[in-house]
Parts: C-alpha cells; structure tokens; sequence
C-alpha cells in the first residue's frame, strides 16, 4: 500500500474531473456558490469512501456478470442515508442542491472507482482511494466555485460568510460578467481549468524526459 | 390536463431548460458518443426512449408502489432499480431485433443507466409532482432535447476536427467543452421565450 502514491494520484496525477475526466455533471451545474461546493464536495467523499468499503469487502462474494448493478445498490443506499441526514439538518444545502444530491447514485467518480479500484483492492486501501478521490473532486469544485462566483457575482464564499450568506463583496456590484454564473460560465471554466492541467501535466512530462536523456 | 399545459412542458424540455444546456444532465454521453453525427443520432434516440419508459414506469411505481406503502424515502434505489431492469430490455431488444445500431453504441448501451438524464428526468417528475400524462410528456420531450442537443454538437465537433487548428493544451476534450459552452450561450437565447 501507497499511501503518498495514492494521495498524489486522487489530488492531482489522476484527478476525477481534469484527468480522468469523470464527474462533469455536477461539477459544472452546482458550481455557483462556494456553500454548495463544500456541501457537494463532502458528500461525496463520504459516499464514496463508505461504497468503497462496502464494495472491497464484498469483492469477493459479488459474481462478476451483475457487479454493476450491486454496485448501484451499494451507492443508492449509502446517497439515500446522505440525502434523509442533508434534508434533516441542512434543509438550505438540501434545497440549493436539489436534484443532484440523489444523483450521486449516478455520478460516474463513485462507480468508476469501485470498478477500477475497490473491486481489486483491499479495505484500506480503498478507504484511502475514496478519502483521496474525493478530496481530489471536492479542489475542483472549490476552485469552480471560488472562480465563477467571484468573477460571475464578485463575491466570495456565497451561503457561507458575510451578512445573511451572501458572500463578501470584492468587484463593485454591476462589474461582475453574470453570465459566468449561468451554465455557460460552467462550460466555459471547466473547459479553461482541464486546458490549464493538460499544459502543466505536460510540462513536468518534458521537464522528466529532458531529465532522463 | 390542458394542451397548453403540454405544450409548456414540451417546449420547456426541448427549449427553454434543455436537459444539457441548462440543468447539465447527462454530459458524460453528451462528450463520450459525439464524435460522429450517426452514433449520436443513435445515442440520442436510444436515449430518449428509456428516458419515456423510465417516467412511465417510475411513476407507475412511486404511485401504486411507494406511496401507498409509505417507502417514498426508497425511491432513488427503486428508481434506479426500474432504469437498470428497463436498459438491460432495450439491450436485449435491440441485439436482437436491429443488431447495427446495437454494435454502433456498444458500450455506451449499457452505460445509459448510469446517464445522469434519465435518472434526473423521473426524480424531477416525482418533484414536480406531475401526473401521468405530463410525466410521459416531460420524459419524452427532455429526451428529444437531448437529442437535438447532441446531434447540434456532434456536427460542430465534426466540423472541427477537420478544420481547426487549436492549442495544444486544448485539444480533445477542454475544446469540447468550450464549443458546449458557445451552444450553452446560444440556447439561452430561447430562456426570454414565454408560453402563452
């Protein structure tokens, strides 16, 4: 087991959204306030950890041909758990995610690592692969979130701080380019920050294989 | 259930809040099947059709199954349960019945159970508390935007890769998703458009 290894790969090497480019919908949609991505974000790594576990220990008994759909009955149960616990304690959260918390059951991070990893692996390590994974999803949600509220609303940290969690003002009200809060903006962003990851894991590629010769 | 009423909900669906370019359900097949404007048509059919089964039979059983009951807080299991069941049918159907378009989607057949739009169509029905009709309506219609929005963008990737000539950090799929975007921006056009 590789601790640093995996922890590099979640976080960036092997990121769900800008490398292995799983996840998309709800990192472009609940993108809009800094509280949802947080929110999101902690969802899913508690998700995805639990299912990973779940889905190592039962490695072995679940027969290969219905694997998928086990898989989903893992995933639905624990989203369930989260969804009931959000509507409880966060009603604000629950109702600003709306949809997309049920639809964790279908994001394809969580299934992606129980059949590329958690179906391979032994507990531990695919505790550690959820833990790390998640982590690696919920920086990207973070910096989503910090770009396009800032630049779309000039705000920052929107449902979290400021008077009645509308964020704390930077750019002057009227300067912000709204259109970075609607879908496009999502688009848009995620478009520019998976270009940015490309060009930087490319570099340090060149700058090892300069090393190598 | 009035015709008005229907043809909200229709051009809603298609127009006004596209299932990809306004609520971001369904953008994995969106990127994955739209480099050839032929696996895409097939993509967005198939699509659809389990997109209208799904709301049929989902409300089927949230209305005689769930509620009756008291499980209501089982519906996303049991939604995904009746997906999974009604994408193996479709599978088994067209393998037998029309066996080019089952090999043209190949693995992204059995991956429509897991498309964030189908899921996503029957969980907003059981929001929105829409009755039988407008269930169907709304399952169809979301799945026919899906499928103008994936064969609009299938011809500009197409379109693009012969002619364009991109960055190197952008090529594949953060170009991709800048050319959604400038869809995106063109579909809000139609949010200013008002039914009746």
């Amino acid at each position: 087991m590789n601790v640093k290894k995996q922890f590099k790969d979640g976080l960036i090497t092997n990121n769900p959204v800008l490398v292995q480019l799983l996840g998309m919908c709800s990192t472009m949609a609940i993108t809009t306030t800094l509280f949802n991505g947080i929110g999101m974000g902690i969802s899913v790594i508690v998700i995805l950890t639990c299912s990973n576990i779940v889905i190592s220990l039962l490695r072995k008994i679940i027969p290969s041909t219905i694997r998928i759909a086990c898989y989903i009955v893992v995933v639905a149960g624990f989203v369930t758990i989260v969804d009931l616990l959000m509507q409880a304690y966060l009603p604000s959260l629950s109702e600003s995610l709306g949809v997309f918390i049920p639809l964790i059951v279908v994001n394809c991070i969580i299934l992606a690592r129980a059949e590329a990893f958690a179906s391979k692996n032994g507990i531990a390590a695919s505790a550690l692969d959820g833990i790390f994974q998640g982590i690696g999803y919920t920086l990207v949600l973070i910096v989503m979130c910090v770009i396009r509220e800032f630049l779309g609303n000039g705000t920052f940290g929107g449902g979290l701080l400021g008077q009645e969690g509308a964020g704390i003002r930077i750019l002057p009200e009227g300067a912000a380019a709204t259109f970075l809060v609607l879908p496009v903006g999502g688009f848009l962003t995620l478009g520019c920050l998976i270009a940015l990851m490309q060009y930087l894991l490319r570099k340090s590629e060149e700058k090892k294989g300069g090393e190598d010769k | 259930m009035s015709l008005t009423g229907i043809v909200s909900i229709a051009l809603g669906a298609i127009l006004i809040e596209n299932f990809i370019f306004s609520q971001f359900l369904g953008i994995c097949p969106f990127l994955g099947v739209s480099r050839k404007v032929d696996t895409a048509l097939g993509m967005g059919l198939a699509v659809t059709f389990v997109m209208a089964l799904a709301s049929v039979f989902c409300w089927l059983v949230n209305t005689l199954l769930l509620v009756p009951l008291g499980l209501t807080y089982m519906q996303t299991v049991a939604y995904i349960l009746v997906i999974a069941a009604l994408v193996q049918f479709v599978e088994m159907f067209l393998k037998k019945s029309i066996p080019s378009l089952y090999q043209a989607l190949g693995i992204y057949l059995p991956l429509i159970t897991t498309n964030c739009a189908v899921l996503g169509v029957v969980l907003l029905n059981t929001q929105k508390n829409y009755d039988f009709l407008s269930s169907l309506v709304y399952g169809v219609t979301g799945g026919i935007g899906f499928l103008v929005a994936i064969v609009l963008f299938a011809s500009v990737r197409e379109r693009m890769d012969l002619t364009s000539d991109c960055p190197k950090s952008f090529e594949g799929f953060p170009i991709a998703l800048i050319s959604a975007g400038l869809l995106a921006l063109a579909f809000m056009g139609f949010s200013g458009l008002k039914v009746f």
